[in-house]
């Protein structure tokens, strides 16, 4: 773990713990902090800011029912809420993005592969698949995206990325990963905007295959 | 009260006595407390008094029922409440459960370490401290940030507080965790 050289910067950290972060990405930043103590650390710190804006927050008087409601429930049975570990390279929080389905692979081409968990109008996430060698295609961003590795390693313009680690790339970059010799690269992308390709897929594709 | 949890805020000894004890009354004092500040903490962001009442009382419910996962060596009462405030306010208002990150499991057995605890709340103090001596525009600009009100794009990473040592002192509270854990598996 300690391995994990890029980090999640603590303008997301705080947007995440104040709910503000799209859900693709809050996918992405949680499953980081489940590989990663460093911004877990971050968070409890971001969390800590929020505890004193909450204890100084001016006291409001609840209504005298409130109280009485609340422990009238506390011996309620009430179901717990689903706790999702880990699978195999597979964070909770992918886990639970699964909602207990199989992987279903789709194929991009030239061996890359492609499982989309979650997409709606505020940005989309799924797991991606590249083999060795193999270059994602080049590509620049319509918005922001963040990948995170969950196996193997990928290279580009700025830097070698490993598990754990989590590449930010916005609309200024234009980069193309590789994903290194060894296993295959597999990892977890949130983008807010559709990719635009600049090779690889003619842009008439991108609808059908949703990137 | 327990010889080695003198000097614990309020706050942190209704917490313990709630996770360890299912004390109602202890719970009841924290409910004073806090259901107040989480009433104006909820309106402050426009939520109208009946629905932040409602927020409320499902926060509050979800302390107690969630206890067993607090951790005073990691977190502040008012941080573990204020996150919980969060994420059931965005399950309320837009209907999806926000994803959280894997808990780090902790041995039953392990045992407290006082000093930590009270290290943390130290630090937690000067941290209050030091977001008090702000000027009020840059106050301001943190409320609305930790409130929700501002996308990441509008948090600057210089908030102008000093974040270094209370995230020290909350990595030694996971070290100690992560510690225990392996001295568990040899």
């Amino acid at each position: 773990m300690s391995a994990v050289t890029h980090h999640i910067p603590d303008a997301m950290l705080a947007a995440y713990a104040a709910g503000t972060l799209p859900h693709a990405f809050a996918v992405v930043v949680a499953s980081h902090i489940s590989l990663c103590d460093h911004c877990r650390v971050a968070l409890a710190a971001h969390q800590t800011v929020g505890g004193v804006v909450l204890e100084d927050s001016d006291a409001v008087p609840v209504s005298s029912s409130l109280k009485d409601n609340l422990f009238a429930q506390l011996d309620a049975p009430f179901v717990p809420e689903p706790v999702y570990d880990r699978s195999g390279i597979y964070p909770g929080p992918v886990m639970e993005a699964l909602q207990g389905r199989a992987l279903k692979w789709k194929t991009l081409g030239m061996g890359v592969r492609q499982d989309i968990l979650t997409e709606d109008a505020h940005g989309s996430v799924r797991l991606l698949y590249i083999p060795p060698g193999q270059a994602v295609p080049d590509h620049g961003h319509n918005g922001l995206e963040m990948t995170l590795v969950l196996q193997g390693s990928f290279s580009d313009e700025t830097g070698q990325f490993g598990v754990g680690d989590v590449e930010i790339a916005d609309e200024d970059l234009e980069h193309t990963p590789i994903a290194d010799a060894g296993d295959p690269c597999i990892c977890l992308a949130a983008t807010d905007a559709r990719l635009r390709f600049n090779a690889f897929l003619p842009r008439i594709l991108q609808p059908i295959f949703r990137i | 009260m327990p010889p080695e949890c003198i000097g614990y805020s309020d706050q942190t000894h209704w917490m313990i006595a709630i996770r360890d004890h299912q004390d109602r009354d202890a719970f009841a004092k924290l409910f004073d407390h806090f259901a107040p500040r989480l009433k104006g903490f909820i309106m402050k962001s426009g939520t109208g008094a009946a629905q932040a009442e409602e927020i409320v009382q499902d926060v509050m419910l979800t302390v107690w029922r969630k206890a067993a996962q607090f951790d005073p060596h990691r977190a502040q009462v008012s941080a573990w409440i204020y996150q919980i405030t969060r994420n059931r306010q965005i399950d309320i208002t837009r209907k999806e459960s926000r994803p959280v990150p894997e808990e780090l499991k902790e041995d039953p057995g392990t045992e407290a370490d006082a000093s930590q605890v009270l290290g943390l709340e130290q630090e937690a103090a000067q941290l209050r401290q030091a977001l008090a001596n702000l000027k009020p525009e840059q106050r301001e600009i943190i409320e609305k940030a930790y409130l929700g009100e501002l996308t990441h794009q509008e948090i600057s990473a210089q908030t102008g507080l000093p974040l270094g040592t209370i995230k020290s002192r909350i990595r030694l509270g996971m070290e100690r965790l992560r510690h225990e854990l392996k001295d568990l598996k040899q």
